[in-house]
């Protein structure tokens, strides 16, 4: 007989769910672009992914320690590997060691732990650490490669690109390359017409493959649908964050074209080109920091859809995903506190419903 | 017929085949009962037995005490051996007050009130009957059924909603029941119907009872007053204000009754249990428990005594066939945590459960990380998670404004939660904490009242103290001068009578 205190309520059962395998479940999905942005770009992107990911579990280990608390269950629960792996897609790929180290400092740190840890942080701990890298270190950030694949002509062997990693040697020939939105940004300012801006640089099959530069997670169109695709289905994210998201920048996109099509580029290009798909169901997705009821959500992926498509189309960066996500991390309680699904017998304002005596 | 949608719920998973196919054991009567004095929500029952009492099967062993409350009846012929405090089948395993008896082994019958056609029969008819023979909601809940059917009376009522649904995982009793007593359940359904004044059931099945669902269908063909429904297999489809909007589309408004809206919830099982008692006369004595669960050898439905220890139904079933990591009274998604074996089976037992530690998928607690979930799952609209945020504070006003009372404690939130936070137990807990700071402010009040009024009767004591004094000196004064005047005319008429009549003026007067 076991005279368990019942101290514990129920339920008694439980859903087979847990937060490690959310966070390992938005691995796998993650899995097949990673692999293969680290194929495209060889040695020197696999050794910033490892570096990266190593350094954040390091320093989530260390800040654990200082926080007294229980080091191995806050290890394992797979949220520090995730934001680190999250901010190596966001990092140009060959980006030097010490940018992906300083990185995942700043976002187990700034982003996450001060805030309490797990769960308690009001903003996206990848974009925080992407943010403050872009802001601190625009050269290194915004130096980007054109890809080449492990084992080609052109492509660092191991050794090497240990070396130019760790900035040891200069042995390796790098042919950088403007990511597609950082080179129609420079054309148009230019005053060149979007159409001769786009001309050679932007193959829509190579982009929805990967095969073009930019950071590591922004290349691959189509690996990274399918990894959001897979998380919807397993209903680790809802549809309702990417699908708005997605659907604000698409029109929005639309509109402009369709009102002057020599300087805003379509709806497509837009949905294809950095980070979009990325970051609609990777970034603002992130459960910690985007609002929990599916209207708020809703609400949200429009916001962040407005402020990405604001940014990329007037203001002096290419690419605005991670401050979008930011500024939308940070009306999160608001949202939440305004949107709240109607309570059963209730108005949507709280009062208690008419009664209507029967049926 | 169109059903309608509600939200959130959830899909555990439900383990019904355990016992789904097994059909209703009787289990030997035991040597001994015990029989809480409370087995029923409302006041307790007061004992009309003292130790050493010879009762029969059936005899009114405690009354009914109070405006809700319901009689305890002796599950057998045998002798009261006490009324003492008894380990209770529930999560405090606090001592109640019970009625221990042993049984004679002849199983006689007291005298029974006779049977009752409830067609020929008035309404109150049928509710008395149904209060006398100590019937309450056998889902669970145990509120007193008589005091639902004199809602007939107070409330312009138009559908009876007879709930089927067993939403809870494991259990299989009120399955096998419409299977097996199928004609009962309907008569019964048929007799709260009349007693309620309602022409329209509607008896709900969960879709995961294919089985009942057609034996039913069956037995109500030609009854153009009912209906059987096969609803959604959801948990917690049988929450009953859920269940009615399942079947009629009608919201019940927040602090409001389902009467109040026209609609009456009973469970099969009390369906059955009126039926027995108008039909036959017999009272509430037996029920149908599900023993299952990983750790049972053998899981069964059985049927069994009120009274029965929980240790001998799980003997019957063969015993436990691994150390249970939880044993439960109800089901695992809002049954009760049991304590000790010893604690007896009462009205409102509809399982025994055993399960192991892969069931109860037991697991530290994370830290929330806001994944809505729990928002989700509600099937009442509420935001589980910032409930219990403000809980964790003590902010219990604060987690009110967000609709704590509106939560129905069903458990789908901490079913789901990624962070295994047992949001049920904060919920309940704050719900308790706030009803015993009602209860705290209530007799602050009430002594505040008494000692305005002390202090209005100490003023108003006073008050006429004084005037009572007051008039009194003046009567006296009065009385004084009466007798001066007197004595006046006296001298005046009689000189020789003088010496006494002073002795008696010169008394010193009355000081105040």
């Amino acid at each position: 007989m076991p005279n368990r205190s019942a101290t514990e309520g129920g339920p008694y059962a439980h859903k087979k769910t847990s937060v490690q395998r959310t966070m390992v479940l938005v691995m796998v999905a993650l899995v097949p672009a990673t692999a293969y942005d680290l194929y495209l770009f060889g040695w020197p992107a696999i050794n910033l992914f490892v570096i990266t990911i190593a350094s954040a579990l390091m320093i989530e280990a260390l800040c654990l320690v200082i926080a007294r608390k229980p080091i191995v269950m806050f290890l394992t629960d797979g949220s520090a590997i995730l934001t680190a792996w999250l901010l190596a897609m966001s990092l140009p790929p060959w980006a030097p060691w010490w940018i992906g180290v300083l990185g995942a400092g700043i976002a187990i740190v700034i982003g996450k732990q001060i805030f309490g840890g797990i769960g308690q942080n009001v903003f996206n701990p990848a974009m925080v650490a992407r943010v403050a890298l872009l802001i601190s270190f625009p050269l290194e950030m915004t130096t980007f490669v054109a890809p080449s694949p492990l084992g080609t002509a052109g492509a660092p062997g191991f050794m090497d690109s240990l070396a130019f990693t760790f900035g040891l040697a200069n042995s390796v020939d790098v042919v950088s390359s403007a990511s597609v939105l950082g080179h129609v940004k420079t054309e148009l300012s230019r005053g060149i017409p979007l159409q001769q801006a786009l001309e050679g640089n932007y193959d829509l099959f190579a982009m929805t493959l990967g095969d073009a530069s930019g950071s590591m997670g922004e290349t691959s169109f189509s690996l990274i649908l399918v990894g959001g695709l897979f998380l919807i289905i397993k209903r680790v994210i809802s549809w309702h964050i990417p699908v708005a998201m997605l659907g604000t920048i698409a029109i929005m996109a639309t509109l402009f074209n369709l009102i002057n099509p020599a300087q805003y580029p379509d709806a497509l290009f837009h949905l294809v080109s950095g980070a979009t798909v990325l970051g609609a169901f990777f970034i603002a997705t992130d459960l910690v920091t985007s609002p929990v009821t599916k209207r708020g959500q809703l609400l949200f992926g429009v916001g962040c859809g407005l402020l990405v498509y604001i940014i990329r189309t007037w203001t002096a960066y290419p690419e605005g995903m991670a401050f979008a996500v930011l500024l939308m991390n940070a009306m999160t309680p608001l949202i939440d506190r305004y949107i709240k699904p109607r309570v059963y017998g209730r108005t949507i304002k709280g009062d208690p419903l008419a009664p209507k005596g029967g049926s | 017929m169109k059903l309608f949608k509600i939200r959130g719920g959830v899909h555990p998973e439900y383990q019904k085949r355990l016992t789904r196919k097994n059909e209703i054991e009787v289990l030997p009567m035991p040597p001994m009962l015990h029989m809480p004095l409370q087995q029923h929500i409302g006041a307790r029952a007061e004992p009309e037995v003292n130790a050493g009492d010879k009762v029969k099967k059936g005899q009114v062993i405690a009354l009914a005490k109070g405006m809700i409350s319901a009689p305890v009846h002796a599950s057998t012929s045998g002798t009261i051996l006490g009324i003492h405090e008894f380990p209770a089948p529930h999560a405090s395993g606090l001592p109640w007050q019970t009625i221990t008896m042993k049984s004679d082994g002849k199983d006689e019958w007291g005298e029974m009130p006779p049977p009752m056609n409830p067609f020929e029969s008035t309404p109150e008819e049928i509710s008395d009957r149904v209060a006398i023979s100590g019937v309450v909601g056998m889902g669970g809940a145990t509120f007193p059924s008589a005091i639902k059917l004199y809602l007939g009376k107070s409330h312009q009522l138009k559908t009876l909603v007879i709930n089927g649904s067993e939403c809870e995982p494991y259990l299989t009793c009120d399955d096998r029941l419409m299977q097996e007593k199928a004609d009962g359940v309907l008569d019964g359904a048929r007799t709260i119907a009349r007693a309620l004044r309602v022409e329209n059931v509607i008896i709900a099945i969960e879709s995961n009872k294919p089985d009942a669902l057609s034996v039913m269908k069956e037995a109500t063909k030609g009854y153009s007053d009912v209906k059987v429904v096969g609803i959604p297999t959801r948990y917690p489809m049988g929450a009953e204000k859920h269940l009615i909007q399942v079947v009629t589309g009608v919201e019940t408004p927040s602090g409001k009754l389902t009467a109040d809206i026209g609609m009456v919830v009973h469970n099969v099982a009390t369906a059955y249990a009126v039926h027995v008692a108008v039909r036959y006369g017999y009272p509430l004595m037996t029920r149908v428990v599900t023993v299952s669960g990983g750790a049972i050898k053998e899981p069964k439905n059985l049927l069994v005594p009120i009274g029965t220890p929980v240790g001998s139904l799980i003997d019957y079933c063969g015993g436990l066939t691994q150390e249970a990591h939880r044993i439960l009274i109800g089901g695992p998604m809002m049954g009760q945590p049991l304590i000790s074996t010893r604690s007896p089976v009462v009205k409102g037992t509809n399982g025994v459960l055993a399960l192991t530690k892969e069931e109860t998928r037991k697991q530290d607690e994370m830290p929330c990380i806001r994944c809505g979930s729990c928002v989700t799952a509600c099937p009442c609209g509420l935001v589980p998670l910032e409930m219990a945020a403000r809980i964790r504070k003590e902010e219990l006003d604060a987690a009110v404004d967000i609709g704590l009372m509106d939560c129905v404690s069903c458990g789908a939130c901490a079913y789901v939660c990624p962070s295994y936070i047992p949001l049920t137990q904060y919920f309940n807990y704050a719900k308790g904490r706030l009803k015993a700071i009602q209860g705290e402010q209530r007799k602050q009040e009430i002594t505040k009242q008494l000692a305005e009024q002390r202090e209005v009767r100490l003023v108003e004591q006073m008050r006429a103290k004084k005037e009572m004094l007051a008039k009194r000196k003046a009567e006296k004064a009065a009385k004084a001068a009466a007798q001066a005047e007197a004595k006046a005319a006296e001298e005046a008429t009689a000189a020789p009578q003088e010496a006494t009549s002073t002795e008696m003026t010169s008394s010193p007067p009355e000081v105040n």
